[in-house]
């Protein structure tokens, strides 16, 4: 019996790279924002580079509320349609170049959390799909400055998937 | 004696004006907040602890190119903001507000090409803590796209 030869690191990297950069790009809100997404494996991490534009509060100064729930939205929905492609993007059934591709999930709930004034600085979320199920999915997402182990805000989200 | 001279001695009269400068400041306040601007929202009315804020579309805000649908980030950002200003606009003049927690049930997608406008009602407060309710609607508006409930910190004036 023979064994299949491991794929190249490149190409691993290149196929995901190709299909988060898709995926993102599909987004033209992630883009107004300024959002982008970190990789590591399977694990994303959505940044928000500060921009005077984001502002809400002038006196403190802080984040605006409505950016930073944005912000957490965007990371949650792409982390869901993130690990819901994994699977078929890893066994080559999703071709990031093709015309079609799986359609977002759509937000039917979300609650933020605002923890503590948002800085003029970077902001980081990350996202876990606590739930998901074939109609119904549901993700929990936290977002830090400075201290990861200081979270700015959270929410949670409920999300209705894409029919197949 | 004028009229209108008369009625501004009165002292409801002076306590009317006071809200209505008041009102008139909350609407410049929230609009000239940079996030809000880039967004393109414009205060359309305030009232005593409400407020109405409309955004344009923009394809700059969509979230789902197939359809041209607005992303649901861009109404939680209008609903916030509404929401803000009518706690802002509340009678017992807060100095200002901050957003605690919010929730949106998004109930049907925002018509493509439609302005979004928020109605926001802070129809409650306690020393420190306000509570509001919000709806989003498009052209339609009968059929909200997003409602919300709020709770929004409230910073008391200094005597």
């Amino acid at each position: 019996m023979t064994r299949k030869p491991p794929e190249p690191v490149e190409v691993v990297k290149s196929r995901r790279e190709a299909a988060l950069a898709r995926l993102v790009a599909g987004v033209p809100y992630i883009g107004f924002l300024g959002a982008r997404f970190d990789r590591r494996g399977d694990e994303l991490t959505a940044v928000l580079p500060f921009h005077p534009s984001l502002i809400g509060n002038p006196a403190i100064p802080a984040l605006h509320g409505g950016a930073t729930a944005a912000f957490l939205e965007v990371a949650a929905i792409i982390e869901l349609a993130w690990s819901n492609l994994w699977q078929d993007m890893e066994e080559g059934r999703i071709d990031p170049s093709a015309e079609a591709f799986p359609a977002l999930p759509k937000t039917i709930t979300f609650t933020v959390d605002y923890l503590r004034s948002g800085l003029p600085r970077d902001a980081y979320a990350r996202a876990t799909v606590t739930r998901s199920g074939r109609r119904f999915a549901t993700v929990q997402v936290e977002a830090w400055q400075d201290n990861r182990a200081k979270p700015f805000a959270q929410a949670t989200a409920h999300f209705l998937m894409p029919e197949l | 004696m004028a009229p209108c001279a008369r009625a501004l001695t009165g002292e409801n009269d002076v306590k009317e004006i006071q809200m209505s400068q008041r009102l008139i400041q909350a609407r410049d306040v929230m609009q000239s907040l940079p996030h809000a601007q880039s967004l393109g929202m414009i205060v359309t009315e305030t009232a005593e602890g409400s407020a109405t804020i409309t955004m344009p579309y923009d394809p700059r805000l969509i979230g789902d190119p197939a359809t041209g649908v607005l992303h649901g980030g861009a109404i939680s950002a209008l609903m916030d903001t509404a929401s803000g200003a009518a706690v802002m606009c509340h009678p017992s003049a807060p100095a200002a507000t901050a957003t605690l927690d919010l929730r949106i049930d998004y109930m049907r997608p925002a018509t493509p090409g439609q302005a979004i406008t928020a109605r926001a009602i802070c129809h409650h407060v306690t020393r420190t803590v306000a509570f509001v309710r919000v709806t989003a609607t498009d052209a339609d508006e009968s059929r909200p796209v997003a409602m919300g409930t709020g709770t929004f910190t409230l910073e008391r004036p200094l005597p």
